[in-house]
């Protein structure tokens, strides 16, 4: 008799298997998160630090305690509420209040993730639930922006990041006329042109030393992380492509339809969280699509309707709520593309 | 996801790359196995109905001699592998698990172990309907790991054509090397094949696929063919699970087999090349299929290669041949993406057999946590049959067993295990389906049962 081990384990096939799993995936996509963390910590100095911290930990904590309190082995480990947190603070003003992040964080995993069931289970992207609830409940302090490359940026922290509790921030005027280092009045590019018809150029919008939400910014810097996400086939390059593309293209037809009221289309692509929105939201593998022909309608639904609020509603932004409507439908959409299957027939189905 | 791969209009669009460690036993020539004490022949070695013993316990038999007569057109006879004596006919574990009707057989010592059975026979000269019957008393069947007998696919339904036969030499599957050495030295036994079931079922031509991981197989069956026109070797782009029928088909013809069809209704029919290469060898001198290559190979085993094996070798013999080591801990009949892993060593090797991977305790990094699905889509990218594995997959968590079937195509499965390949959650998708697929069995026959 061969010496074989006295234990013989039985399995069904496939005994291979890829190397991918779900906590390298969410892991690659902190690490493509990174830069954009340095550089928003560049561009807004301390403030965008803490707020990024706050966050993270914020979501962290949540996520172990509702871990904890369902008596379930804690997720922390999968990475994937890192992600959520980083992308909350991303989202939001650099001098947001942190006792306003630490809520957001919270409800973002709590109520955004760990109430549907924890990760693969929720139905929109949980940053993007913790901020609308945001929106909805701290409408100044979301729209307090501060200026880009302000002086003392690494010494001193934005006033309304140490707002205490249940208190509201404190009026940014003084402040940033203080420290400013361009015209910047408190109010994003997207902002000027809604507001005032004041079309940003190019250049800063593309390379992100621009006012705005902590990590929206650098347009160039947000495509060369997702183009890495893409290569390594951790990211559905096919939703940013098209929701970039249908943004673009709707862009443009507004745009040549009143071109003194509606911006160009490059400004619709590289201003706002649009960027930042299509390459790391709305490609979040839970709340989108799975089929290949799903993929290319939500992406160009989102992009869409991205700019219809943008150009029609009364807010500057449109992304997240494009996203998350976008969230919302992708199961219809799934339902409705599904893939032909081999050897089945239209005509047979009928038999 | 994909970037690349669309290009180019012979290659499968779907499905997985997968490492192929066939480098382990490539370039290793065929060699005889030495023959077991005892030989234990299954009646029920392929797909259909099993066949009857023909033997008596305690009566002699000559290797090559037929011991078992078919039951009924999908079933085949079997052959005695040995010269020697007829021990018991008893039941004997298989593979699946379960106990079936087998001869044992004990090799005399001293025999020669010469085939003088079978008398020749002129193909030329034989009607199709005479090629089928001729292939059938070979007992033949798909020696690609299907089991199905090879002269039910000869035999054409009335008012139905096949235009181009299709010879399957992908060999997909990681580790085996069966499919690749009998290419390499026996092409002509191959194309030998290849002309007699053009000629049984009328088909103008034939294409013999082979994958580009083997161009030294694609070289010998072309240096073979050399002038011949009907038959040609196709190259095609490594990849799983080409070598599935309905797969290459598509690959080569461009054709779609309907769901739930046969390839003839697409004017195809696919052979596997060692089925071709043992019918071309043993049709024209009328004998009976008695042996055929394995691959033995794997983290554990001492002599890997490409052994000769006569049917009903047990494997506990065939791996103290090829040295299985102390770290052995599993066992797979066939190849890691889709065979089995096997509870007993007492199983013998049958006509379906196209490898035994002998595996060390975790070499296949397979212990892994299971995570819920993050729907991203990969099993919906790779699955060769277009399904929604990621679906399927919820639903069967929920028990819901019958939807699958009825509105997401469960039953076109053909379980290559592509998606659980790629899943990150770890997810065992086709373990699920497999399950379902048994589950609806069980049910519709309790349906029968209760409207009986």
């Amino acid at each position: 008799m061969p010496p074989l081990a006295p234990e013989i384990e039985l399995r069904t096939s496939p005994h291979f298997h890829s190397n991918r799993s779900v906590e390298m995936i969410m892991r690659n996509v902190v690490y493509a998160l990174l830069p954009l963390c340095a550089f928003s910590v560049w561009n807004f100095g301390l403030s965008a630090l803490a707020l990024i911290l706050v966050s993270v930990l914020s979501c962290l904590v949540t996520e172990h305690l509702f871990c904890w309190l369902s008596r379930r082995k804690s997720s922390l480990g999968d990475w994937s509420v890192t992600i959520t947190g980083i992308l909350l603070a991303l989202t939001l003003p650099p001098g947001f209040p942190l006792w306003m992040v630490a809520v957001g964080g919270f409800v973002s995993v709590g109520l955004g993730k760990m109430a549907f069931g924890g990760l693969g289970f929720n139905v929109f992207n949980p940053a993007l639930v913790g901020r609308a609830f945001l929106q909805a409940c701290f409408p100044t302090a979301i729209t307090a922006y501060s200026p880009a490359l302000a002086k003392n940026r690494f010494t001193e922290f934005i006033p309304t990041t140490f707002t205490p509790p249940f208190l509201q921030p404190p009026p940014l005027a003084d402040w940033i006329e203080r420290v400013r280092v361009d015209a910047f009045s408190g109010a994003t590019p997207l902002m000027q042109q809604k507001f005032d018809k004041v079309t940003a150029d190019w250049q800063p919008l593309f390379f992100g030393t621009v006012s705005g939400s902590a990590g929206e910014t650098p347009a160039l810097l947000i495509l060369l992380c997702g183009a890495y996400l893409a290569a390594r086939n951790f990211m559905d390059w096919r939703i940013a492509f098209s929701m970039l593309a249908s943004a673009f293209v709707s862009g443009a037809a507004f745009h040549f339809l009143n071109p003194a009221v509606y911006p160009h289309p490059w400004f619709v692509l590289l201003s706002g969280g649009l960027m930042l929105g299509a390459v790391f939201m709305a490609t979040d593998m839970v709340a989108s699509p799975v089929t290949p022909t799903g993929v290319w309608i939500y992406g160009a639904l989102m992009g869409l309707i991205t700019v219809v609020i943008r150009n029609l509603g009364g807010l500057p932004e449109g992304v997240m709520y494009a996203i998350l409507l976008g969230n919302a439908v992708s199961p219809l959409i799934d339902n409705l593309t599904q893939p032909r299957v081999y050897g089945v027939h239209p005509r047979r189905r009928t038999a | 996801m994909k970037l690349f791969g669309w290009f180019g209009d012979k290659a499968l669009h779907r499905g997985v790359h997968v490492p192929e460690c066939k480098e382990q036993t490539a370039h290793l020539p065929i060699r005889r196995m030495n023959f077991p004490p005892v030989v234990i022949v299954p009646m029920s070695q392929h797909a259909g109905t099993p066949a009857i013993p023909i033997v008596k316990e305690g009566q002699e038999v000559v290797r090559g001699e037929p011991i078992a007569r078919p039951d009924g057109f999908v079933s085949v006879p079997m052959h005695a592998p040995v010269t020697g004596k007829v021990e018991r006919i008893a039941l004997a574990p298989s593979a699946r698990g379960d106990l079936s009707l087998a001869i044992y057989i004990r090799p005399y010592p001293a025999a020669s172990q010469e085939v003088l059975y079978g008398e020749p026979q002129n193909i030329d000269q034989m009607s199709p309907e005479e090629i089928v019957r001729a292939v059938q008393e070979t007992g033949v069947v798909g020696l690609g790991g299907a089991a199905f007998p090879t002269h039910v696919k000869m035999k054409l339904p009335e008012g139905r054509t096949v235009d181009t036969v299709v010879v399957n030499g992908c060999e997909c599957e990681p580790y085996l090397t069966t499919d690749h050495r009998v290419m390499v030295e026996q092409p002509r036994a191959v194309i030998h094949g290849t002309r007699i079931a053009m000629k049984a079922l009328g088909a103008p031509r034939a294409i013999i696929g082979v994958e580009d991981n083997k161009p030294d197989a694609i070289q010998a069956l072309r240096d073979a063919l050399a002038a011949e026109s009907a038959i040609t070797v196709e190259a095609v782009p490594t990849k799983y699970p080409q070598g599935a029928e309905k797969m290459l088909i598509e690959v080569l013809l461009g054709r779609e087999v309907p769901s739930g069809g046969l390839p003839s209704e697409v004017g195809v029919a696919v052979f596997n090349v060692a089925t071709l290469a043992q019918i071309g060898d043993l049709l024209p001198r009328r004998q009976g299929l008695i042996e055929r290559v394995i691959t033995i190979a794997g983290t554990a085993v001492r002599k890997p290669g490409n052994y000769l094996t006569v049917l009903g070798t047990p494997i506990r013999w065939a791996l103290e041949q090829a040295g299985a080591t102390e770290q052995a801990a599993s066992v797979i009949l066939g190849g890691p993406m889709m065979g089995p892993t096997i509870s007993s060593l007492d199983v013998p090797i049958t006509k379906g057999v196209t490898g035994i991977l002998v595996m060390a305790r975790d070499s296949f990094n397979s212990r892994h946590t299971i995570f819920p699905c993050i729907r991203c889509g990969a099993c919906v990218e790779v699955c060769p049959l277009h399904l929604n594995p990621s679906r399927l997959g919820m639903l069967a968590r929920k028990g819901r067993y019958e939807e699958m079937e009825s509105d997401f195509h469960l039953m076109d499965c053909f379980e290559c295990g592509c998606c659980s390949y790629v899943c990150p959650s770890h997810i065992p998708l086709v373990q699920y389906f497999r399950v379902a697929k048994q589950m609806n069995r069980e049910r519709k026959a309790r349906h029968a049962a209760a409207s009986a």
